[in-house]
């Protein structure tokens, strides 16, 4: 395995261990970003760029969000100026950084065009992958967005609840 | 001679899967339990990938894309069900305090 692979493997191994075995959930959610990131550089490595690229945009940018939008919903106990200052500690965020760095840092060695050392493989293109989706699995993707429309429904029904309740 | 053989692939999909599972059977908060569901759908999804590299077929990417609309609606009505059981008056987050159907 080359050791750019590995490299990026043990920081989405280490990302994942470290998510589960947090107390506090903010510090799982940056340490969740920094797997994702990890693995989008693993896709890019397997050829799959616009894999990677949709990783990056939608788990690590929506879907993270949603989760801190909840988090900061929840608001369990601390006053706002205690807890903002313990999130700004470098304890919670030097962790998540440095894998982040080691993801960034092997970015900046890739795109030297100097460092011929990454074996090419054969991409699967954006272009590819839009002509299989709406050629062979048009059915998945009306299927997909069922479950989308499902799933929209369900959360603002589920919303909606709440607000009458109180 | 690709960076990835298929083999590597399986063996940190698994990994990765084995971290989520542990995360989902061993941590109640329901927060964690999402995210590791979340870690295991990753894994799911870069078995895809790599599969997808290994033969070189597109429907690799395809599916990927389909388990990230799956991940997004999980984790949408998953956040929706802990913002309302909070909104109860549940005290804490914790899974099993769930177990009653009652409101």
């Amino acid at each position: 395995m080359h050791a750019l692979a590995l490299l990026a493997a043990s920081v989405t191994v280490i990302g994942a261990t470290m998510v589960i075995t947090r107390k506090v959930a903010v510090h799982a959610v940056l340490y969740l970003v920094a797997t994702m990131l990890g693995l989008a550089a693993l896709l890019v490595m397997l050829g799959g760029s616009f894999a990677a690229m949709l990783e990056i945009i939608i788990y690590a940018g929506a879907i993270m969000v949603l989760f801190v939008f909840v988090i900061m919903m929840l608001n369990l106990g601390q006053p706002d100026s205690a807890r903002e200052k313990e999130w700004l500690r470098p304890h919670v965020w030097l962790g998540p950084g440095v894998l982040a760095a080691i993801i960034c840092a092997e970015l900046l060695y890739c795109i030297v065009p100097l460092s011929d050392s990454v074996p090419s493989v054969v991409p699967i293109t954006a272009h590819d992958v839009g002509l299989s989706l709406f050629g062979r699995y048009v059915l998945m993707v009306e299927l997909a967005s069922f479950l989308l429309l499902a799933g929209l429904v369900a959360a603002f029904h589920i919303g909606r609840n709440r607000v009458e309740d109180r | 001679m690709p960076v990835f053989s298929f083999n590597d692939t399986l063996l940190l999909a698994t990994v990765l899967f084995s971290v989520g599972l542990a995360g989902v059977l061993v941590r109640r908060n329901m927060i964690f339990m999402l995210m590791s569901l979340d870690i295991m759908l990753n894994a799911a999804a870069l078995v895809f990938v790599g599969a997808g590299a290994r033969w070189h077929d597109a429907a690799g990417q395809v599916m990927f894309l389909l388990i990230l609309a799956l991940a997004a609606v999980e984790t949408a009505v998953g956040l929706a069900i802990i913002l309302c059981l909070h909104a109860r008056g549940r005290p804490t987050l914790d899974a099993d305090t769930g177990n009653l159907l009652q409101g």
